[in-house]
């Protein structure tokens, strides 16, 4: 087998398949039809003029610092929804290196239970 | 002998020495200038890497190579240690040497306005030579010694911005894990050495009883190993270090960190291989919880940290779960031959792969995370946004990493990740659910990442912001080099790197008849 045919085999995961270079054509020719619909768009606009500017309900636009979502904000709902999970996670994370061993001993205990040691 | 033939010979032992004796000659390099010693630290790290590759085409090949150094009569009371690689140390090797080599190309305008550069470049040198001996190495006490070298290094190495306290207290928490772990392993090596009279992995393997001391001698090496690996939940140093030390340090740290992991996968497939028949409860269990439970805790604590570089070893945690859960699957049904072969080898395959693809895709996104802290001086996510417009290369290097490490399509993660959760589902349907959930969990780690940090309106504050130097795209240019070209031709990769790492973990009988040519257990 040549090495160009080698780089094109299929890769067999036992249950499975997949073919990287197969996707990528699919994905190639769905990009170039997404392509070919957005060329259908308006290009009359004009850049720089009102046009192109957002619009907030007639409100003034912010300045760009706070019109940009930030980092801790993003997925809000899900973190608060959850929030007395990740409250225990950030309990369990003191920062303490006493902590750190305890740990550290917690888990040497568990294993010494579950290899039948103790 | 031709030349070839003779470094092929002994490039076990110039795998480690190599960059030893580069270590010790930096510093008298450095007193010529700064570039000259850049240059002496990427060639001698190129040539370590050549050498590496040279002794990995041979032992994907299907050859062992043991290396003897002191006394090579047995018959006498002997002091002598003993490299053995097989396709796992191999392995093993080459994600050392490739994460070693890009970060010296990336620290050259990285850390170029630092001073005391000398003792940096001393440092990663160092830190090369432990990282290699622990792969390599045949002995336990000698893999001892090695762990400690890599610790020592990394602490340094951790502290080396030592203006920032935060730094110095990481590489502080660092040295107290790390001492903890390599006494815990001292002392399980003790209790082999005091039972069977012997050091070496491959006789300590061909005559291990699996009795009272020796359940004492694999948790004690197991958790301490797993520690220093960062599984959940001892792993809460990992984003201190990780967090705290310049970014051309962190991707040398991923590399350590697996060195630690491989040490686990090491003395449960080797050094109790044998024995595995013989666990009342199987070690691979316990593996494949702390797996589920390393992927759930560390994606969960990566979503909400506000810190680029801390968000990021928090995801290095969750991946470090992956991997133990494929290789704790195969160690599951290690022991059940119809059962490995259906399911076993392929999460084995699964884990190993992605030991590498972790390497390289946390490997990027630390590297991209310091190219925004050069460009940028921040970290904090909060202070961040609109900085693809100034920084494009890097912006497309973060994307590769993101979908590398979130396990989308075509990239490299992808393919190990769906040997995982093929296998896992096999065995039992949560535990492909769970990684399922934790990759998806990871790419919204990751979308957030780049809404906050790279989109959004231009920031008036980053309007002078620039890319960063050509050394620092092209180290990054490497490893996303490498992503795609993993990712575009798994088939490949699995048949001519993984499978051969695969079965050099599963055929302990081979690594052990190196040694001991008389033994006759075995899988």
């Amino acid at each position: 087998m040549s090495i160009f045919e080698s780089l094109l085999n299929t890769f067999e995961t036992g249950s499975g398949f997949w073919n990287p270079i197969v996707w990528l054509v699919v994905i190639l020719i769905v990009f170039l039809i997404i392509h070919i619909l957005r060329g259908f768009g308006n290009k009359n606009y004009k850049v720089d003029t009102e046009q192109t500017k957002p619009f907030l309900s007639g409100n003034p636009e912010y300045s760009k610092e706070k019109m940009h979502i930030k980092g801790s904000n993003l997925y809000w709902g899900f973190t608060e929804s959850l929030k007395w999970i990740f409250d225990n996670l950030n309990k369990m994370h003191t920062g303490n290196t006493s902590d750190y061993v305890l740990w550290f001993v917690i888990i040497i205990s568990v294993l010494f239970l579950v290899v039948g040691l103790i | 002998m031709n030349f070839v033939d003779f470094l092929l010979q002994h490039s076990p032992a110039l795998i480690v020495a190599i960059p030893l004796l580069g270590a010790f000659l930096t510093p008298l390099v450095s007193r010529i200038n700064n570039k000259v010693r850049n240059i002496f630290v990427i060639i001698i790290l190129l040539i370590t890497t050549s050498i590496v590759l040279l002794l990995a085409l041979d032992v994907f090949a299907g050859n062992i190579h043991t290396y003897i150094f002191g006394a090579k009569d047995l018959t006498l009371p002997v002091v002598r240690i003993l490299f053995e690689v097989d396709a796992m140390s191999a392995f093993m090797a080459i994600i050392g040497s490739i994460l070693l080599l890009v970060s010296v190309i990336y620290s050259w305008s990285f850390i170029e306005e630092n001073s005391g550069l000398d003792k940096y470049y001393t440092l990663v040198l160092l830190l090369a030579a432990g990282m290699f001996g622990m792969m390599l190495t045949g002995d336990m006490f000698n893999f001892f010694v090695f762990l400690e070298i890599t610790s020592i290094a990394s602490c340094a190495l951790i502290a080396f911005w030592t203006n920032k306290g935060k730094a110095v207290e990481a590489a502080f928490k660092y040295i107290v894990i790390s001492s903890l772990a390599a006494l815990f392993v001292l002392f399980a090596i003790a209790l082999l050495y005091g039972q069977y009279n012997a050091l070496n992995i491959a006789v300590l393997g061909s005559v291990i009883q699996f009795s009272y001391l020796d359940k004492i001698a694999l948790v004690l090496l197991v958790a301490a190993l797993a520690m220093k690996a960062g599984i959940v939940p001892m792993h809460m140093w990992l984003p201190d270090a990780y967090g705290r030390a310049p970014a051309s340090v962190t991707i040398i740290l991923v590399g350590a960190t697996q060195a630690s992991l491989y040490g686990v996968f090491r003395v449960c497939f080797t050094l109790y291989g044998n024995t595995i028949n013989l666990s009342p409860t199987s070690i691979g269990w316990i593996i494949v919880l702390l797996g589920v439970i390393t992927m759930l805790i560390g994606v969960s604590m990566a979503l909400i940290q506000s810190d680029f570089k801390r968000l990021i070893a928090f995801s290095a945690v969750a991946e470090i779960g992956f991997i133990f859960l494929g290789i704790g699957t195969g160690l599951t049904l290690f022991a059940n031959n119809q059962m490995f072969g259906l399911i076993g080898s392929t999460a084995m395959s699964g884990g190993i792969f992605h030991i590498i693809n972790d390497s390289l895709d946390v490997g990027l996104l630390f590297l991209v995370a310091g190219a925004v802290y050069y460009a940028t001086k921040e970290t904090s996510l909060d202070k961040m946004g609109g900085l693809a417009r100034n920084m494009k290369y890097t912006t497309i290097f973060f994307i590769i990493g993101l979908l590398a490490i979130s396990g989308i399509p075509p990239m490299n993660g992808f393919a190990s990740k769906l040997l995982i959760y093929e296998s896992t589902f096999q065995l039992n349907p949560i535990l492909a659910i769970v990684a399922i959930l934790s990759s998806i969990m990871l790419l919204a780690v990751f979308v957030k990442v780049f809404h906050s940090v790279f989109l959004g309106p231009a920031q008036p504050k980053f309007k002078d912001v620039k890319e960063v130097p050509k050394t620092m795209l092209f180290a990054m240019g490497i490893i996303a080099s490498i992503i795609i070209i993993f990712g575009l031709f798994p088939d490949l990769v699995i048949n001519n790197i993984v499978e051969p790492a695969v079965n050099a973990l599963i055929n302990y009988s081979e690594y052990i008849r190196q040694v001991i040519p008389t033994f006759t257990g075995g899988f």
